[in-house]
């Protein structure tokens, strides 16, 4: 069918069409934001395989092995301005960035390499990369294993021939051994050695107090001296058990070829794990992708957070939020309870109303500032004069801690909960009240087994929505108690256990202190990446949640609605 | 057949079990009453707390000084006499106010306790043979510096100190003289010292002095022998021209390069570092009247002048484009209209104190340009006025009698013109709107002006709304209006959840991938804006001529999800473009061409990586409402358009936007509302720079954002802690209003649909 343009135009076409445009825009932000949070989020975690190439620049040549992670293409002219030698004629050249770890060699694990100048491009199977506790990645190849001064194996070629795979099976056992005496190190000093810290300081506070109550009890005081003596001949035990660990995990060396041809050595209690992607197949490489996810949720951070897992942001984040929830769930419902079911309605109401709903829409750093300067500093301030004199003059919970970020959080979150539940009160018909007075139920009986349940399916909606909006919040949390690095879990196995005053770790603090306070942004951001991943399938399987409670409970009122 | 089985059962709601479990559910009814009411009402308080909290916190910014005789465990410190013989030259108190110290015509120094006068000690200061004290030079006031000046030409540096122990856990104070350069006289001139200035550095002492008749600039280098650590001195003098004017007062500025001269009603300028020797370089009239005071301020820039008609003005140095510099009158003080008697300067603060010689005080800070208290406190003429370190406390002498007196004063840096106006910092050519709260040294000026974080605020909401706006009322429009409902409820809760998406994720998003490929890219950005649209009819033009079968085959209302992958394409197609009107229009890279050619300043995070970043977190804000208000318009309004001939377009532009204009409005405000608030998009897509420029490609820092940055350092109960909490008042309180008034504008809406 033939139209003309101007008839066409005449008729609005291309302005609905603009508008379609516009919707179509939002989906693409919005799907292709998600897209590239995943792509790059999902794929730091597969082992990418190593490159070894010849690298020549200004007629100057040098090996160079690592993994190829981004590529850009530059103009020659800034190139040239750089110094280096590019042909003539050429405009514009491929660059990719590679990450070369070995940061105790080189001094940095990223360089730019002009993709052209690659030449003897190959993935040699023998070629393994080792994460380390400290100093990032290693990429190389392994020489020797030593037992102390004690060489146990020794392979110099570049094939893969079983003496080098009976070398690789004993540096792996190797590696092994060391988890397992690093695990007890770590049992050891994280949770035997800091049970006698926590109780030492506790019996410290606990003498304090006893000071300043001026109290005269000879027998508390010995009491508190011979339990202090009997800690500290505990100390000393695990003193004595950790230095020999300590011996044994340092028994074991690796010398290895790095990319410059010299060999340096390793420490295997440094390595955490070590692979050779070029030699594994579809199924190693899945069940190695696979054991590093798990890491990345179940363990702790290594390298100032570049490293390692998040599996504390994570717990910060959730015991936050069920905290929170704790808190908010009850008050909001009965706030809400009260507006509809027992204010008089009228302008006030009304008045009241308006504002919780506004209060919604407020800054959340404005509550963060609230959090601080009431909760903390003045709440937490008297109550650490009322109750804890003996910690003075350092905070307990005059400083930001779990307890006061959960406060300000439901403080933050309770006009949601109160909509909702108003929301969902609203929709339930008068006639189903009127029938439970009319049956003579008081009105108490009325709303406990009538009403509430039949709003509950809107407050869940409520407390679902309050909890997404919680766990994406990072504002607030900077000024009331979260920290880029946590020592301990607020809940562990020390007395009383949860632990209301401690800083703890947040995942939406922690994509934000590790993509812009890092050192290493560059070596962190695959992490940060990840990270975001992660916060992001939560927050919307939470709020779809939501909406399938919400349709579902519209589904089941609709038969009342008539 | 007896009656009995027909009539009904007999039940009795009165036996003692039923009233007692009457009662009980009537109590529990009761108290379930009382517990609700008192629980909703308290949350809904807690909830109002806030703003009245934020309000708590600020309010001590506003309040005006007092001051009150000096109370000690509840009785009031009485006048005493001055301590000590002789006439004062100098009083000052230590860092507590406990201490005071008095400096005498008879070159005594007399340590006393200022709340009873009673001598601590006193200590005779090196007086030459047969020589008369003939002024005494302030060197450092927070320093205790001081220098006296003799008969004879001689000088003497000395400063008070003191030292605090605990001796049983009891603060004892032990004041002394010190003498920095050695308590030997050193030798300024042969005339009489009658004036005197001193300024230092490290090794360096300049000592300036003389009478009427003529002056010597002296310098003494100490310089301390690495191997025996023995101090050497050297000393070297110059003999200054004659200035044309009669010195009664003078002043060296730290630096040392300048020497003010004051006069009967002027000040000459001598740059004793110019190119031909010290010479004059500018003379200028102070006052009307004749020079009482003439002071130098906390830092040692400003000067303080003060007249015998009561003004009291500043004055600095001010460098023009060519270098020159120029003293430059800056700001004045009404000082009623009795001559000022003397001004004691803060020794943490850019403010003073003044008194006339009516009696009265005046309390002034600089920057702020504020009174912040007069006070009547001597009948009489007062001779001598010491402010404490911390400036809590006051020493007033008159007749021999010294008060002491408590100031609370706690805040008077802040004043509305500090805020928000223009202000002329001590250093700047002139007056500007500077935000810069802290710095490395203590007699820094804190610049306080809101002005460039509400900027940055605007300014980012500004960029955020030109993006997000037509995107989301547009969608908002089809989706509501054009959209089949099938796709409508898809579409509609997936945009809706983008308002869920953590703000930080954008941030990290924006600062991090997408502010690295815009200056890559940034060509490719603006070439997108302009194809897309064009893209987007052209298709629409072309899929109008597809024969009607084809187009048939997808019904009306699905024209969004066509437009996926054109919109797509053409924006493949324009990153692909770009490369080539570079080359062809900014030769070859149009971030440096922008930065280079065009000498625009270009940030890598600026404001269009915010505009953009932050657009997208208002695009569901704004779509959700706009689309429930234009949903909810009536349809019969728009089929009886439809009926009567109008084309969908038309119809909607005639009939439905304007029943929805309401709904659009406020989806507006509450957007806005979101963009002014939002901190962690700002804090991270922008490089925090709190400028005042409407450039799309520099940075800025936000009010929400300054408070994320500078709240964990700020100390508590301090002008910047307040301040922040004014800002986060100021947000509150405009993001509430702008709310409210959504607010207000859609139940007006809904009243209206419903008569519809």
């Amino acid at each position: 069918m033939k139209v003309s343009f101007s008839e066409w135009a005449k008729s609005g076409s291309p302005w609905v069409w603009l508008n379609a445009g516009a919707v179509a825009i939002s989906i693409i932000m919005v799907v292709g934001l998600l897209l590239l949070i995943a792509s790059r989020g999902l794929v730091h975690f597969w082992p990418a395989d190593i490159l070894q190439a010849t690298y020549s620049q200004n007629n100057h040549s040098i090996r160079i092995i690592g993994e190829t992670v981004d590529s850009e293409r530059v103009p020659a002219t800034q190139l040239r301005d750089a110094g280096v030698d590019v042909p003539e004629g050429v405009e514009e050249m491929r660059r990719d960035l590679m990450k070369i770890g070995n940061r105790d060699v080189g001094g940095t694990d990223f360089t730019w390499v002009l993709h052209d100048n690659l030449s003897n491009q190959q993935y040699p199977e023998m070629l393994f990369a080792a994460e380390r506790h400290e100093w990032g990645n290693f990429y190389g190849y392994l020489r020797a294993l030593k037992e102390g001064d004690t060489v146990v194996g020794q392979y110099d070629g570049y094939d893969k021939t079983p003496e080098y795979l009976a070398l690789w099976d004993k540096f792996e056992a190797s590696i092994e051994r060391a988890q397992e005496i690093h695990d007890s190190i770590y049992q050891i000093e994280k949770h035997e050695i800091g049970a006698i810290n926590y109780e030492i300081e506790r019996l410290r506070l606990k003498q304090r107090s006893l000071e300043l109550d001026g109290s005269t009890d000879a027998a508390a005081f010995a009491e508190i001296d011979a339990r202090r003596a009997e800690l500290g001949e505990e100390y000393k035990v695990l003193q004595d058990e950790l230095i020999d660990l300590y011996g044994q995990i340092n028994r074991d060396k690796i010398v290895a070829e790095v990319s410059g041809g010299q060999t340096i050595e390793i420490d295997i209690a440094k390595i955490v794990r070590a692979f050779r992607p070029n030699d594994m197949g579809i199924f190693a490489k899945l069940g190695h992708y696979g054991s590093k996810l798990w890491e990345f949720v179940s363990d702790e951070p290594r390298e100032a957070n570049t490293e390692g897992g998040i599996f504390p942001a994570i717990f910060g984040t959730v015991l936050m939020v069920i905290i929170m929830s704790v808190l908010v769930t009850p008050f909001g419902v009965i706030a809400a309870v009260y507006l509809r079911e027992y204010a008089k309605q009228g302008f006030t109401t009304r008045l009241i109303r308006i504002a919780v709903n506004n209060l919604a829409g407020v800054p959340s750093i404005v509550y963060g500032v609230f959090g601080l300067g009431f909760f903390v500093y003045f709440l937490g301030g008297n109550i650490d004069r009322l109750f804890y004199p003996e910690a003075l003059p350092s905070p307990t919970f005059g400083t930001g801690g779990l307890m006061w970020a959960s406060i300000t959080l439901a403080l933050l979150t309770v006009p949601v909960v109160i909509v909702a539940t108003e929301e969902g009160l609203t929709r339930i018909p008068r006639a189903i009240r009127e029938g439970s007075l009319a049956l003579g139920a008081t009105k108490a009986e009325t709303l406990w087994k009538v009403v509430l349940p039949m709003a509950s399916p809107a407050m869940m909606t409520g407390v679902i929505l309050a909890i997404a909006r919680a766990a994406g919040e990072v504002a607030p949390l900077m000024l009331v108690g979260v920290v880029k690095l946590a020592p301990n879990l607020p809940l562990d196995g020390n007395y009383p256990f949860l632990h209301l005053d401690q800083k703890f770790m947040h995942l939406g603090f922690h994509i934000y202190d590790v993509g812009f306070q890092s050192p290493n942004v560059e070596a962190a951001r695959p992490l940060v990446y990840a990270t975001a991943l992660l916060l992001v399938a939560v927050i919307a399987l939470l709020n779809i949640s939501a909406v399938q409670i919400r349709n579902h409970l519209r589904e089941k009122y609709k038969a009342l609605e008539m | 057949m007896s009656t009995e089985n027909t009539t009904t059962p007999q039940i009795d709601f009165n036996t003692p079990a039923q009233q007692r479990l009457r009662k009980l559910r009537a109590l529990k009814d009761k108290s379930a009453t009382v517990g609700i009411a008192f629980g909703g009402i308290s949350v809904i308080i807690a909830i109002l707390l806030i703003f009245f909290y934020l309000l708590y916190e600020v309010a001590p910014l506003f309040q005006s000084a007092t001051m009150d005789r000096w109370q000690q465990d509840g009785r009031t410190v009485e006048a005493y006499a001055s301590p000590g013989e002789g006439k004062t030259l100098y009083l000052s108190m230590e860092e507590q106010a406990e201490i005071g110290v008095r400096i005498t015509d008879q070159g005594q120094a007399v340590f006393f306790n200022t709340l009873d006068g009673t001598v601590l000690k006193e200590q005779a200061l090196p007086h030459p043979a047969g020589a008369e004290i003939a002024s005494l030079s302030v060197i450092s006031e927070a320093q205790h510096l001081l220098a006296l000046g003799y008969s004879n030409g001689e000088a003497l540096i000395f400063k008070h100190d003191y030292k605090s122990t605990y001796p049983d856990g009891v603060r004892v104070i032990t004041p002394s003289i010190e003498y920095p350069v050695g308590s030997e006289l050193i030798r300024v001139g042969d005339k009489p010292l009658t004036k005197l200035a001193v300024a230092f550095d490290e090794e360096n002492w300049s000592l300036i002095g003389g009478d009427a008749t003529g002056m010597t600039q002296t310098i003494l280098s100490v310089e301390v022998n690495m191997m025996t650590d023995e101090v050497e001195t050297s000393l070297s003098s110059i003999e200054l021209p004659a200035f044309n004017i009669k010195a009664q007062k003078i002043i060296q500025l730290p630096d040392r390069r300048w020497l003010m001269i004051a006069g009967k009603n002027k000040v000459a300028v001598v740059d004793l570092q110019a190119d031909d020797g010290p010479q004059t370089s500018q003379v200028v009239e102070a006052t009307s009247g004749e020079i009482t005071v003439f002071q130098l301020l906390l830092g040692g820039n400003a000067l303080l002048i003060g007249d015998n008609q009561g003004n009291i003005n500043q004055w600095f140095l001010v460098r023009d484009q060519d270098t020159n510099w120029h003293l430059t009158k800056i700001r004045s003080f009404e000082g009623g209209s009795s001559p000022v008697v003397d001004i004691s300067t803060e020794h943490r603060r850019k403010g003073f104190a003044s008194i006339d010689e009516a009696g009265t005080l005046r309390l002034f800070n600089t920057t702020a340009h504020r009174n912040a208290l007069t006070e009547a406190v001597t009948s009489g003429e007062a001779d001598y006025i010491a402010y404490a370190p911390r400036s809590n406390a006051l020493l007033v002498e008159e007749n021999n009698m010294l008060t002491l007196w408590a100031i609370h004063n706690e805040h008077p840096d802040v004043s509305w013109s500090a805020l928000w106006e223009k202000v002329w910092y001590e250093g700047y050519q002139e007056p500007e709107f500077i935000w810069q709260s802290s710095a490395a040294n203590n007699d820094f000026e804190p610049k306080y002006s809101l002005m460039p974080l509400a900027f940055g605020t605007l300014k980012a909401a500004f960029y955020a709304m030109l993006l997000g706006t037509p995107l989301a009322i547009a969608g908002a429009v089809y989706t509501a209006y054009f959209m089949v409902p099938a796709m409508r409820r898809k579409v509609k809760p997936f945009i809706e959840l983008m308002e869920a998406l953590p703000t930080v994720i954008l941030g990290f998003l924006a600062g991090l991938w997408l502010a690295p490929f815009m200056e890559d890219q940034l060509a490719g950005i603006f070439v997108i804006l302009m194809v897309v649209p064009i893209a987007i009819v052209t298709f629409g033009f072309v899929w109008a001529q597809v024969p009607n079968r084809i187009r048939f085959l997808i019904p009306e209302g699905w024209d969004a999800a066509l437009l996926v992958p054109v919109i797509i394409l053409a924006v493949l197609f324009s990153l692909n473009i770009s490369d080539g009107i570079e080359v062809l229009l900014f030769g070859g890279d149009m971030r440096l061409w922008i930065s280079n050619g065009l000498e625009i300043p270009y940030d890598q995070r600026n404001a269009l990586v915010v505009g953009i970043a932050m657009g997208f977190a208002v695009i569901p804000t704004i779509f959700s409402i706009t689309e429930d208000a234009i949903f909810a318009v009536p349809k019969h309004l728009s089929y009886g358009s439809l009926a009567l001939g109008a084309t969908p377009w038309q119809t909607l532009t005639r009939v439905v936007l304007p029943t929805a204009s309401p709904g659009i409005f406020s989806a507006l405000m509450i957007g806005m509302g979101r963009a002014v608030g939002e901190t962690m998009i700002v804090l991270m897509a922008t490089g925090n720079t709190p400028i005042m420029d409407m450039n799309i490609f520099e940075g800025m820092r936000t009010l929400a954002a300054n408070i994320a940055v500078e709240m964990p350092e700020s100390e508590v109960g301090s002008t910047h802690y307040r301040i922040l909490f004014l800002a986060a008042f100021v947000l509150f309180l405009f993001t509430f209003v702008v709310n409210t008034l959504a607010e207000l504008v859609r139940q007006h809406l809904r009243k209206k649909y419903g008569s519809l």
